[in-house]
């Protein structure tokens, strides 16, 4: 019944997860504000293609973590390490401050969980999408305009609305936005911070079917931070189980949620609502 | 058979411990040693609850067992999915080892016809050619064209079980774990997943499966598998 | 400087700042020029008018001017403003200089909001007021965050500003202070000058220093050094252009100003640089409402 075809060689986003080296590598990172604990001790690595979630409750440190490995917040002790197209694998604190911003400029994206953290209020949807067009150095206003609105139209927003300014826009279509200016300018790795929170529930799904599609089709590596469980069983690879600044378990995501090894992996499992 | 042996599970164990019940422990099997070759069709035997979809859900990865290993044929090396590295894994289920479950986890929105041709699309093959054998086999499995476009949140079990299928055989899995497939289909329908299956045993797959049903079993099965053989000490 | 020979002794010191003021302020120019386009922070002075009044222009010449400058002052292209007499007459006295109406003649010239017609000169120094030296203020208020920018040569901020005026009007709409690039390096505001005016700083043979008393920063670019403003390569940089000629010398290539004569809306369009426009006159130009009363009203040169 099914026609045994050849099958091409794997998408370049598949053959990298195999082979390729990390894209991010984090070495016992730790981050103290005075004597109170953010994270401990935390490593891991992250490959292209990869999505890892980070979960654990209000305080457990998880977005610490994320400021941190962003180069954001630099840590205690500790190193992170980023493939970067112009010095290779670096470690993004012993970068000068330019070429770290501009490396987050624009081989990074940041998704806020409040999108207006991440956009520009006074400005219109189109500008905030093209932004980071013009910081690579796009001088031509017509071609970036054609960008913006294909962007736009991937991210499903009404592209008539392009000259609006986000405060004209729900809260779920001002993280679309968010969305779509932190994609345009093709980054390697994206981090996400509780993006879907404070959404309506259809809102929520209908934003994270997008990002999985968006993750599938452009290769990325994401980090996204939640405290929903339900949004880590659907988005993300592996899982970091962040409790009080540790990290009590990490894993493929299907492992730790339907096989919880740590007592408070189990916990948070099992408090999970099934409706 | 002289080829090797696609799966090589070796010494091993699965204890549950509930942390929140008193550490509770639940041993469920112990020192387990199970061969699968090219072709082969093991049948996991034993009544309910001694631990077959434990030792399946160990093998694919999803439980993480106490003990021994699970070696998987990929690219042409073993990988011990026990050990081996979450990125790993995850190429190892991918392109070598596929998982039909009982139960289809459905995601909101993503359509019957997309949730087929996913498998295909992570594999680097084009959308076009995708949906042409995603349609082919979901109207070899009797499954409405109408329904190709609507997420299977609102089908019926047997027509999820159904898409489940679809998903699993879409490509060619050299290894294959199959936890009740047939369950909840009607007699037709039983008859073409056997089909499926077998045809899948003689392009050299290897197969583990977990089947209630009688006639299935005795159609496919090449060996059983008493699982409680290795049951774990209490 | 020391006073004259039989001159009364000055109650303030030459050009009304104290020696140590003006040595810190050479100092910021020479930074300033040493550095074309990046805003040098100085030690603004209070002076006998408030923030706001061109204080920035003022210490600029008063640390420069000497007894052998010829000085010229100008508020929005005319010498004959209440303010341009004001300050005119200020220099007159405490840095005992001749003035000037005319642009050739003069050694230092200071403006509000316009550089004059007449081409300058090497060895002619252009001082402007300047209210907001910070060209991203409008778009980005963190002054760390701006200065970072200027330091890390990051600008895509400004080209926000540009593509939101293009999405808007379908133009690039600034008229006023638009931005500019020096020497490639530094994004500058050239101060509320029309954009009319941009093309001349471009390769120019005078000095040009801006200064900001308020803000406390103090700007340059010397002679011969590129300014280009910026524009998107589909969008370029265009200057006004008016259809009307000017009415009282019938000049068709300077800067015009539009002057309503009556209630019925009347109106007439006139060279702002007063200077240049009595120079054309002089010369036997004539406009098309030439002999209407602008033309005659006596200035009181001091």
């Amino acid at each position: 019944m099914t026609t045994a075809t050849i099958e091409r060689s794997p998408s370049q986003a598949v053959a990298e997860i195999g082979q390729a080296p990390p894209l991010l590598r984090v070495s016992n990172l730790s981050k103290w504000y005075g004597h109170v604990v953010g994270c401990r001790d935390v490593s891991f690595e992250l490959r292209p293609g990869e999505v890892l979630g980070i979960v654990g409750e209000s305080g457990s440190g998880k977005t610490t973590l994320l400021n941190a490995i962003s180069g954001r917040l630099p840590p205690t002790s500790g190193v992170v390490e980023f493939d970067t197209s112009r010095f290779g694998l670096a470690n993004i604190y012993a970068l000068n401050e330019p070429d770290r911003r501009r490396m987050q400029r624009e081989e990074w994206g940041f998704v806020h969980q409040n999108p207006r953290d991440g956009l520009r209020m006074r400005v219109s949807g189109g500008a905030n999408v093209a932004e980071p067009l013009m910081n690579l150095g796009n001088r031509h206003y017509g071609q970036m305009r054609r960008a913006t609105l294909e962007w736009l139209d991937r991210v499903e927003l009404d592209t008539s609305r392009i000259d609006d300014k986000p405060r004209n826009f729900s809260g779920g279509m001002q993280q679309r936005i968010q969305v779509a200016r932190n994609l345009i300018h093709g980054p390697r790795l994206v981090f996400m911070d509780e993006p879907t929170g404070g959404l309506d529930v259809s809102v929520q799904a209908r934003l994270l079917d997008l990002l999985r599609e968006l993750v599938r089709d452009l290769g990325l590596a994401v980090i996204i931070v939640t405290h929903d469980m339900a949004v880590a069983r659907l988005m993300a690879h592996r899982l970091i189980v962040m409790k009080s600044g540790y990290v009590v378990e990490t894993g493929l995501t299907d492992q730790v949620l339907d096989d919880p090894q740590h007592p408070y992996s189990q916990l948070l499992v099992s408090s999970v609502l099934q409706i | 058979m002289c080829a090797n042996p696609l799966i090589v599970v070796e010494d091993l164990a699965k204890t549950f411990t509930l942390h929140n019940a008193e550490s509770a422990t639940i041993p469920v099997f112990d020192r387990l040693a199970l061969e699968v070759s090219p072709g082969e069709c093991v049948v996991l035997a034993g009544e309910s609850g001694v631990g077959k979809s434990t030792l399946m859900r160990s093998i694919y990865g999803n439980y993480l067992p106490t003990q021994g290993t699970v070696r998987v044929l990929h690219d042409g090396t073993y990988v011990d999915i026990t050990r081996a590295l979450p990125h790993q894994v995850l190429d190892v289920r991918r392109r070598t080892l596929g998982y039909v479950s009982q139960f289809l986890r459905v995601i909101p929105r993503i359509s019957t016809l997309q949730l087929t041709m996913e498998p295909l699309l992570e594999n680097g093959v084009d959308a076009e050619e995708a949906q042409g054998r995603a349609e082919t086999l979901l109207s070899a499995l009797r499954l409405p064209r109408a329904h190709w476009d609507l997420p299977p949140a609102t089908f019926s079990g047997g027509e999820q079980q159904r898409v489940n299928i679809a998903r699993s055989f879409i490509r060619n899995y050299p290894v294959m774990l199959l936890d009740e497939p047939t369950a909840s289909l009607d007699a037709e329908n039983r008859a073409i997943v056997v089909t499926l299956i077998q045809q899948a045993l003689d392009r050299g797959a290897a197969m583990i499966g977990i089947f209630h049903d009688s006639d299935v079993r005795d159609a496919v099965a090449t060996r059983l598998f008493g699982v409680s053989e290795f049951k774990a000490a209490a | 400087m020391t006073a004259r020979q039989n001159e009364p002794e000055r109650y303030y010191n030459y050009a009304y700042l104290d020696e140590q003021t003006k040595r810190m302020i050479r100092r910021a120019i020479l930074k300033a020029l040493a550095i074309p386009g990046y805003q040098a922070p100085f030690g603004s002075r209070e002076m006998p008018v408030p923030y706001g009044w061109g204080t920035g222009g003022i210490q600029l010449t008063a640390a420069i001017i000497g007894p052998d400058d010829v000085y010229k002052c100008i508020d929005q292209g005319a010498d004959d403003t209440t303010n341009a007499v004001s300050i005119r007459k200020f220099f007159a006295k405490v840095a005992d200089v001749a003035t000037t109406e005319d642009t050739a003649a003069a050694t230092i010239i200071q403006t509000r909001h316009r550089i004059p017609e007449q081409a300058l000169t090497e060895g002619q120094v252009l001082v402007f007021q300047v209210p907001q030296p910070e060209p991203l203020r409008g778009l980005e208020a963190r002054e760390t965050e701006t200065r970072a920018m200027h330091a890390y040569e990051e600008y895509g901020l400004q080209y926000v500003s540009l593509y939101e005026s293009v999405a808007t009007y379908g133009r690039i709409a600034s008229t006023v202070g638009y931005p500019t690039m020096i020497d490639e390096r530094y994004l500058m505001s050239p101060s509320p000058i029309p954009k009319f005016d941009n093309p001349k700083m471009n390769d120019n043979p005078a000095i040009l220093l801006f200064g900001a008393g308020r803000e406390k920063r103090i700007y340059a670019v010397p002679p011969y050094t590129s300014v280009r403003s910026l524009d998107f390569d589909d969008y370029p940089f265009e200057t006004q252009t008016w259809t009307e000629d000017c009415a009282l010398c019938g000049a068709t290539d300077s800067y015009l100003d539009e002057v309503v004569l009556d209630d019925s809306g009347e109106r007439m369009f006139v060279c702002s640089d007063s200077s240049f426009c009595s120079d054309r006159r002089a010369a036997g130009h004539v406009g098309s409402m030439a002999g209407h009363q602008l033309a005659t009203l006596d200035k009181a040169l001091v």
